[in-house]
C-alpha cells in the first residue's frame, strides 16, 4: 500500500486537483436540474481531462519546445512534452463544439416545452407518453 | 442612435486592429505561438463585437450568414485540398513534401500555412455561425430596453 | 539543413485507399454546403457512400488473407505519426458501415423529405456524411487518440441527427440532450483512459502501446485505464447498464437515421472496445480479462434477458426494436466473453449479421410511419395487407432477429451456442436459447398485429414507395442470403477473430 506521507500528497498535487475538478463536474450534471448547469457541469468534468493531460505534459524545470534557431541544442536543456497539450488543443475544440450543439439544444428544448428546468421536462413528456398509452391502448403493464 | 456613445466609437476603433492582429497570429503560427484556431477565434470576435454593441442586421450585412456559412466549409475544402494535392502527386495524404519536391522543408511550411489557412478560415466561419445562431433566437432588443 | 532531396516513389492508387476511404465522405460534406443546393445534396451524398463501399470491398478483398495494410499519413512514420492501419477486422466493420449507409440513402431520400424540414436537407446530409466519416475514421485508424477525435466528430453529428426528429415528436430534443450528455461522458472517460496509457506507455499509436504493455507488464496505471476504457466505450456501445440513452434516441430521430445508426454506431463502439481489449490490451497478458470477463458476462445475459423482456411490454414498433437492440448487444457482448476464437468470431458475424437485421426492420418501420404517419401497434393493425411488402420484410426480419435456421441471425447464434459448449458452459448456452424464446415472444406480437388484426375500414394506407421498398427488400434478403450462404461472413469474420486474438505484439517490426 502506498503511504499518505506528506511527500506523496503534495507530490500529486495535479492529481487531487484531478479529481476534485472531475468529481464536481460529474456531480454538477447528474444533480442539477437546470439543463444549462448541467452542461456547465459537463465542461467543468471536461476541464479536468484538459488539467490531468496538460499536466502530464510538465516537466519540472522544462522550457519550450521550440528548438534555437541555430539548432545548436543544449543537451543539458529539459523540454516540456508538447505532445498532450497538442491533444488537448483537439479536445478543447470538441469540448466547444459540444458546448455550442449542447447549448443550441437547449434552446430549442425551450422554444418547445418552455422551461429548461428538467422535472418540467420530464412531467411534460410523461404527460405526453401517457397520453400516447391511453391513445393507442392496448397497455400490458410494463415500463413506459 | 445616440447611446453608447463610447462604446461605439471604441469599437469602431477596434474592430480593424482586431481583425488585423487575427491575421498576425494567422500567418506567424508557424514560428511563434498561435495559428489557424487562435487566429479564426479573433477573427470572429470582431465580427461578434461588431454585432453586439451595433446590432445583428448590421454585421449581418457585412458577413451575412449565408457567407458564414461558406466560409466554414471553404476551410474544411481547404484543409482537405492540400491534402488532395499531395495525394494526387503520388505523396502520403498531407504531406507538405509534395508542396516543393526538391525542398522538402520549404514544403513543410508551404503545407502549414495552407492548412492553418484552412483552419482559420473554418473556425471564423463556425464562430460567427454559432454567433448568428444564437443571437438570431431572441427578438432583438429596443435601445429603449437598456 | 541543406537541401537534400529525398528518393521518392510515388504511391499508387492502391496504396491510397486507406486514406481515400476517409476523404471521400470528409471532402463530399463540405462540397454539400458549398453547393447549399437542395437538389444536389442528395446525389453526392450518395455518390460519396457508393464509392467508399467501393474502397472498402477492395480494402477487405486485400486484407482478408490476414495481411495487414500501414498507411502513414502525412508520410511520418508511425509509432510518431498517425497510422491509419487496416486489418481483417476493421475492413469487415469498415464494408459493414458503407453497406449500410448506401443502402439506407436511396430509402432516406423520400423517409427524410417526409420527416424532416426541408430548408434543413442541405445541412441533414451534410451531418450524415459527417457521421460517416466519423464512424469510417473510428474504424480504420490506427492511433489512439484519433480514435477519440473520430468518435467525436461522429457523435457530434449523431446528436444533430437526432435532434432533427423534433419536426415529428418534440421529445427527439430532449432525446438528443440526454444522448449528447451521456455521449460526452462516455468520450471523455475514454480520453481519461487514453490519457493514463500515455502515462504508462509514452505513445499513443495502439500497436506500439501494445508492444510496450507487453514489454513492461500491467501496472496500477494500465489497469485504471482499462476501467475508464471500458465504461467510456461501453456508454457509447450501449453496453447493458449504460444502454438508457438508446431506446428515445432510437424512437425520435428520423427513421432513416435510426435505421443507419442501429445499424452501425453501436456496432462500431463494439469495434473499437473490441481493438483496445484484444490488440492494445492483451488478454493472457493482464490477469484483470478474467474479472473483466466476470463483468461483461453477467451484464450480457441481463441484457439479453431484461431488454427483451421490456421489449415484449412495448406498444410502439419502432421502441420495441430500440429495446430488441440492447438485447441483441448483449450476444455480441457475450461473444467476445468467451475470449475464444469461436466465440469472437459469432461475435463479429452477430454484428454484422444484427447490422442488417435491424437496417431492414427500422427501415420497415419508417415505411409505415410515411404511410399510416406512427409507428404505435395500433396504427399498424392488419396492414400486412395493405402493405404487403413491406410486411413481409418485417417478417423476415422478425426472423433473423429470433434466430431462426435460414436466416442470418441463425449462423451468429448458433455459434454463440457452439462457443459456449466449446468452453463447458452449457447452462449459457441454455440462457441464449431461451432469452430467444422471448425474442419469439416480441416478435409475433408484430406479426399477430400486422396480420390477424383486421384492417380498419376507413384507412387509405398503400403500400412504400418502391424507392423504400428496393432497399428494405435488399436488407431483407441479406438476411436470408447469409443465412443461407455463410462463407463469406464467417470466413472474414474468422480472420478477423484470429488478428485480434494474436493480438498485435511485436507487429512493430
Amino acid at each position: 500500500m502506498t503511504e499518505f506521507t506528506q511527500e506523496f500528497v503534495v507530490g500529486h498535487i495535479n492529481y487531487w486537483l484531478f479529481i476534485v475538478l472531475m468529481m464536481t463536474g460529474l456531480y454538477i450534471v447528474v444533480a442539477k436540474g437546470n439543463l444549462v448547469k448541467k452542461i456547465v457541469g459537463l465542461n467543468i468534468f471536461q476541464t479536468a481531462v484538459f488539467m490531468l493531460y496538460i499536466s502530464m505534459g510538465k516537466i519540472s524545470g522544462g522550457t519550450a519546445p521550440v528548438f534555437p534557431i541555430d539548432m545548436n541544442i543544449d543537451p543539458d536543456v529539459a523540454y516540456s512534452n508538447p505532445l498532450p497539450h497538442v491533444l488537448i488543443l483537439t479536445a478543447i475544440v470538441v469540448g466547444v463544439a459540444t458546448t455550442s450543439l449542447a447549448l443550441a439544444l437547449v434552446i430549442r428544448i425551450r422554444e418547445e416545452y418552455g422551461t429548461i428546468e428538467e422535472e418540467g421536462v420530464l412531467a411534460a413528456d410523461r404527460s405526453i407518453a401517457r397520453v400516447e398509452e391511453k391513445e393507442h391502448g392496448e397497455v400490458m403493464g410494463g415500463p413506459v | 442612435m445616440r447611446h453608447h456613445l463610447i462604446l461605439r466609437v471604441i469599437t469602431k476603433l477596434l474592430v480593424g486592429p482586431i481583425m488585423l492582429f487575427a491575421l498576425y497570429v494567422q500567418f506567424h503560427g508557424d514560428y511563434s505561438p498561435g495559428g489557424g484556431f487562435q487566429a479564426g477565434v479573433i477573427m470572429a470576435v470582431a465580427f461578434i463585437i461588431y454585432g453586439v454593441v451595433f446590432s445583428l442586421d448590421h454585421v449581418q450585412r457585412v458577413l451575412p450568414p449565408w457567407l458564414a456559412h461558406k466560409l466554414s466549409a471553404l476551410g474544411v475544402l481547404i484543409y482537405a485540398g492540400t491534402g488532395v494535392y499531395s495525394l494526387l502527386t503520388g505523396y502520403a495524404y498531407l504531406d507538405y513534401a509534395a508542396l516543393s519536391p526538391d525542398h522538402p522543408v520549404h514544403g513543410q511550411h508551404y503545407g502549414i500555412l495552407l492548412v492553418e489557412l484552412g483552419v482559420g478560415v473554418t473556425v471564423t466561419g463556425v464562430m460567427v455561425t454559432i454567433y448568428y445562431a444564437f443571437t438570431s433566437r431572441t427578438p432583438i432588443m429596443s435601445d429603449e430596453a437598456w | 539543413m541543406s537541401a537534400e532531396t529525398l528518393q521518392h516513389t510515388a504511391l499508387t492508387l492502391n496504396d491510397q485507399l486507406p486514406a481515400l476511404q476517409i476523404l471521400v465522405t470528409f471532402i463530399a460534406a463540405p462540397l454539400v454546403v458549398m453547393f447549399g443546393s437542395l437538389r444536389l445534396a442528395w446525389p453526392i451524398t450518395f455518390a460519396a457512400s457508393a464509392i467508399s463501399f467501393v474502397i472498402a470491398l477492395m480494402l477487405l478483398s486485400q486484407v482478408i488473407d490476414g495481411s495487414v495494410i500501414s498507411y502513414h499519413m502525412g508520410g511520418w512514420a508511425p509509432p510518431l505519426g498517425i497510422e491509419y492501419r487496416v486489418d481483417a477486422a476493421n475492413a469487415f466493420v469498415l464494408v459493414l458501415v458503407t453497406a449500410i449507409s448506401t443502402l439506407v440513402l436511396p430509402y432516406a431520400r423520400v423517409s427524410v423529405a417526409a420527416e424532416v424540414q426541408k430548408k434543413h436537407h442541405t445541412l441533414f446530409y451534410t451531418a450524415f456524411l459527417l457521421c460517416l466519416t466519423g464512424l469510417l475514421g473510428v474504424t480504420i485508424t490506427g492511433d489512439a487518440f484519433n480514435v477519440f477525435v473520430f468518435l467525436e466528430i461522429s457523435s457530434l453529428s449523431t446528436y444533430v441527427l437526432i435532434a432533427q426528429g423534433a419536426n415529428r415528436d418534440r421529445r427527439a430534443l430532449t432525446a438528443a440532450y440526454d444522448y449528447l450528455i451521456m455521449g460526452t461522458i462516455g468520450a471523455t472517460f475514454f480520453v481519461i483512459g487514453l490519457g493514463f496509457l500515455y502515462m504508462a506507455t509514452g505513445t499513443l499509436n495502439m500497436a506500439d502501446i501494445s508492444d510496450r504493455i507487453a514489454d513492461q507488464g500491467a501496472n496500477r496505471t494500465v489497469r485504471m485505464a482499462i476501467a475508464f476504457i471500458v465504461v467510456g466505450i461501453g456508454l457509447k456501445a450501449a453496453m447493458y447498464p449504460l444502454h438508457l440513452w438508446l431506446p428515445n434516441a432510437y424512437t425520435y430521430a428520423p427513421s432513416a437515421i435510426t435505421a443507419f445508426l442501429a445499424a452501425t454506431a453501436t456496432k462500431v463502439a463494439i469495434y473499437v472496445l473490441l481493438r483496445f481489449l484484444f490488440s492494445v490490451f492483451q488478454p493472457t497478458l493482464l490477469m484483470e480479462y478474467y474479472s473483466l470477463r466476470f463483468v461483461i458476462l453477467p451484464f450480457a445475459i441481463l441484457a439479453m434477458f431484461l431488454a427483451s423482456y421490456i421489449a415484449i411490454f412495448q406498444t410502439d414498433l419502432k421502441r420495441m426494436l430500440a429495446y430488441s437492440s440492447v438485447a441483441q448487444i448483449g450476444y455480441i457482448l457475450l461473444g467476445i466473453s468467451f475470449l475464444t476464437e469461436t466465440g469472437l468470431t459469432a461475435a463479429i458475424v452477430h454484428l454484422f449479421n444484427h447490422g442488417i437485421t435491424k437496417a431492414a426492420l427500422f427501415m420497415a418501420v419508417g415505411a409505415y410511419v410515411l404511410r399510416a404517419n406512427g409507428s404505435f401497434y395500433d396504427e399498424i393493425e392488419g396492414l400486412g395487407r395493405r402493405m404487403p411488402w413491406t410486411s413481409a420484410a418485417v417478417v423476415i426480419g422478425g426472423l433473423s432477429l429470433i434466430g431462426v435456421p435460414g436466416t442470418a441471425g441463425f449462423v451468429s447464434k448458433w455459434l454463440l451456442v457452439q462457443g459456449a459448449l466449446e468452453k463447458g458452459w452449457w447452462p449459457v448456452a441454455l440462457l441464449i436459447v431461451a432469452s430467444s424464446l422471448l425474442a419469439v415472444i416480441y416478435v409475433w406480437r408484430v406479426v399477430e398485429v400486422l396480420y390477424m388484426k383486421p384492417t380498419p375500414a376507413d384507412s387509405v394506407v398503400r403500400e412504400a414507395p418502391v424507392s423504400m421498398l428496393i432497399p428494405i427488400w435488399i436488407a431483407a434478403l441479406a438476411c436470408i442470403w447469409f443465412g443461407l450462404n455463410t462463407d463469406m461472413t464467417l470466413n472474414a469474420a474468422k480472420a478477423a477473430a484470429q488478428g485480434l486474438l494474436a493480438g498485435s505484439a511485436g507487429m512493430m517490426n
